[in-house]
């Protein structure tokens, strides 16, 4: 008992230990009005280990979309906006300065506080009071980035959203959440058999995939907060491609009995199996509209895979894409508005990106084996899987295909089966 | 009701021999009426050139199966323990070489009516895995089907697929060849 209470400390340790390292971000390209920031080292810094601006430099910049200011040489690094100096950083060209502070308070806890300012106008654009454990530095820094994001883009900001994937080491498979840069991974559950398709509940607390830990797929749904785990689908035959409706009520999955994949729905909590296509021919990769009322898929109803669509409660499907051989695994645009997919690309597998209202396709992504396409919450960003030397990696691509990002992981596994989870409350 | 019974084992016949050799999109042709005589019909049907000839013939020893310490589905000498039946690219045609294979598992699965067997279909590492998971099960569909034919029944069967997750061969051009597969395996292997 205590040998195995040592055992599991260690396991612990371990993987905290590889934890901030696991997956390295490389990016290229850039937005061209990329806007000029600084972000002034918090005072208070030796309160905590993680430096606090850098996280959120490094969260701007790896948007594509800011050029986050040199800070080193400045005389006057102010920590309030009362010592902000605005002359020396509009002579920099910076448009915005956050400065903040952390400090130790009762309990063990920190307080932190930052403001964003505007340069030009001098006038406080953002500010917030932040009462944490040590623990919770990295995701404070994370929220402070997406208040910047959101007050100066306009839109919602990711950094504070969380991403899951497969890793595969050895022979061991696991499902992983990490927060949006890569850090900070936590496992969800491991096997030694494979698990794939993970997919986030609407609210972000659960998470549905396939395990064939029964030697057959079969369909898990497991709470990441209590860690306990259910089967939402073992029917006979294979049970697999979970997809959330919207409003959480229900899932899209796919079962087989003894026949070829078709599109069902199943009640979240289990039950209520409801068959929404039925065909002759494949039936798959169910996802749902955002507004819950249809039900995209790929099928080779017609020859080769195609996307269709189908009312989600069942009905008559009606093709959505003609261009090519190949499309597979739709994902839609958090607004609804555009389409992610699979396309095989002359022997090439790719992330494309088609406008609904205009059908105009856009490929997006660089690799040959590419996929699992994933938006995130705010739909800038697609995650994706590809493959580096034979290895499985993750890269994101911004949705207008200017900013490209790849996640290596640094133990040396494979990492695979991106899904980007909502938005942060 | 002679007439129409000489008709469907002839349909039957027809359909099994076809099984091989077109791809198994076929319709089966109602299998619940196959399950008593076919079997032993289309063992004489084809002749398949070869080593397995001798092994099918063990497989009527099958019927002793319940001896201890002889399991057929073991024995390295016997076809039984052949469980893989590989596939064309692209295709979910189970070949005409896999015939006494397939027949030598429908008759051991006759023999022992309690007995259960999983078809597991594999594919190649190409596509997204979701995709593919459904085209493996097409493979595993299709061996069940052959396996129908010969009057094996879908309870004693099920069909599953590991898609692409057991692909081991890194594909380049048509490679691969491994991976595309689909796996016997019965109850207490």
């Amino acid at each position: 008992m205590k040998l195995f209470r040592w055992m599991l400390f260690c396991a612990i340790f371990l993987t905290a230990s590889m934890a901030n390292a696991a997956l390295e971000i490389e990016i290229s390209g850039g937005g061209a009005q990329q806007i000029p920031i600084a972000v002034v080292p918090f005072g208070g810094a030796g309160n905590t280990k993680d430096n606090i601006n850098e996280i959120i430099a490094a969260d701007l910049h790896r948007s594509g979309l800011f050029r986050v200011l040199e800070t080193r040489g400045m005389a006057n690094l102010p920590t309030t906006p009362a010592q902000i100096k605005y002359a020396e950083w509009a002579v920099l060209q910076a448009q915005a300065i956050t400065v903040g502070n952390v400090e130790s308070v009762a309990g063990g806890r920190l307080k932190v506080s930052f403001q964003l300012m505007d340069v030009l106008k001098q006038t406080q654009l953002a500010g917030m009071d932040y009462q944490i454990a040590p623990s919770q530095t990295r995701t404070t820094a994370h929220k402070i980035a997406d208040i910047i994001y959101q007050k100066l883009t306009g839109q919602s900001g990711i950094f504070a959203s969380r991403i899951a994937y497969i890793t595969k080491s050895g022979k061991r498979y696991a499902l992983q959440v990490a927060d949006a840069d890569g850090h900070s991974p936590q496992t969800v559950v491991s096997s030694n058999e494979p698990l794939i398709s993970p997919s986030w509940s609407p609210d972000g607390t659960k998470l549905a995939y396939v395990s064939f830990e029964k030697k057959k797929p079969v369909i898990f749904v497991q709470s990441l907060t209590s860690g306990s785990r259910e089967i939402l689908a073992n029917y006979k035959g294979n049970n697999s491609a979970p997809a959330w409706s919207p409003d959480g009520s229900k899932l899209a999955i796919v079962l087989t009995y003894g026949a070829n994949s078709q599109i069902y729905t199943i009640s979240s909590s289990g039950g209520g199996l409801k068959q929404i296509t039925k065909s002759s021919a494949i039936d798959t990769e169910p996802a749902f509209s955002p507004d819950g009322n249809m039900i995209y898929f790929s099928s080779d109803r017609g020859g080769k895979p195609q996307i269709y669509k189908v009312p989600a409660d069942g009905g008559s499907p009606s093709r959505v894409t003609f261009e090519g051989n190949y499309n597979v695994s739709p994902r839609f645009s958090p607004d609804g508005k555009s389409l992610a997919y699979i396309r095989n690309d002359g022997g090439k597998f790719r992330v494309a990106m088609q406008d609904l209202a205009s059908g105009q396709v856009q490929l997006l992504s660089e690799g040959s084996q590419d996929e699992s396409p994933s938006f995130a919450p705010n739909g800038r960003v697609i995650l994706y899987a590809t493959k580096v030397r034979g290895r499985g990696a993750l890269a994101a691509v911004s949705s207008d295909g200017k900013v490209r990002q790849r996640l290596n992981d640094a133990t040396g596994g494979d990492v695979r089966e991106p899904a980007w989870g909502p938005l942060a409350n | 009701m002679n007439l129409q019974l000489s008709l469907s084992a002839k349909l039957i016949a027809i359909a099994v021999t076809s099984i091989f050799l077109v791809a198994c999109k076929s319709t089966p042709i109602a299998p619940a009426k196959v399950e008593d005589k076919s079997p032993a019909q289309p063992a004489a049907t084809q002749a398949d050139s070869g080593a397995d000839t001798g092994a099918v013939k063990e497989v009527v020893i099958d019927s002793t199966a319940n001896n201890v310490g002889n399991n057929p589905l073991k024995d390295p000498s016997n076809i039984l323990s052949k469980r893989n039946i590989y596939f064309d690219f692209d295709s979910d045609a189970v070949k005409s070489e896999y015939r006494p294979l397939v027949e030598a598992h429908a008759k051991y699965m006759l023999a022992h009516p309690d007995a259960k067997m999983v078809i597991q279909g594999n594919t190649d590492e190409r596509g997204t895995r979701e995709y593919n998971l459904s085209l493996g099960q097409r493979r595993s569909v299709a061996v069940k089907k052959a396996l129908n034919l010969l009057g094996v029944q879908d309870n004693q069967i099920e069909t599953v697929s590991y898609g692409e997750e057991k692909a081991t061969q890194n594909c380049s051009g048509d490679a691969c060849d491994k991976d595309r597969r689909a796996d016997i395996v019965h109850t207490g292997d």
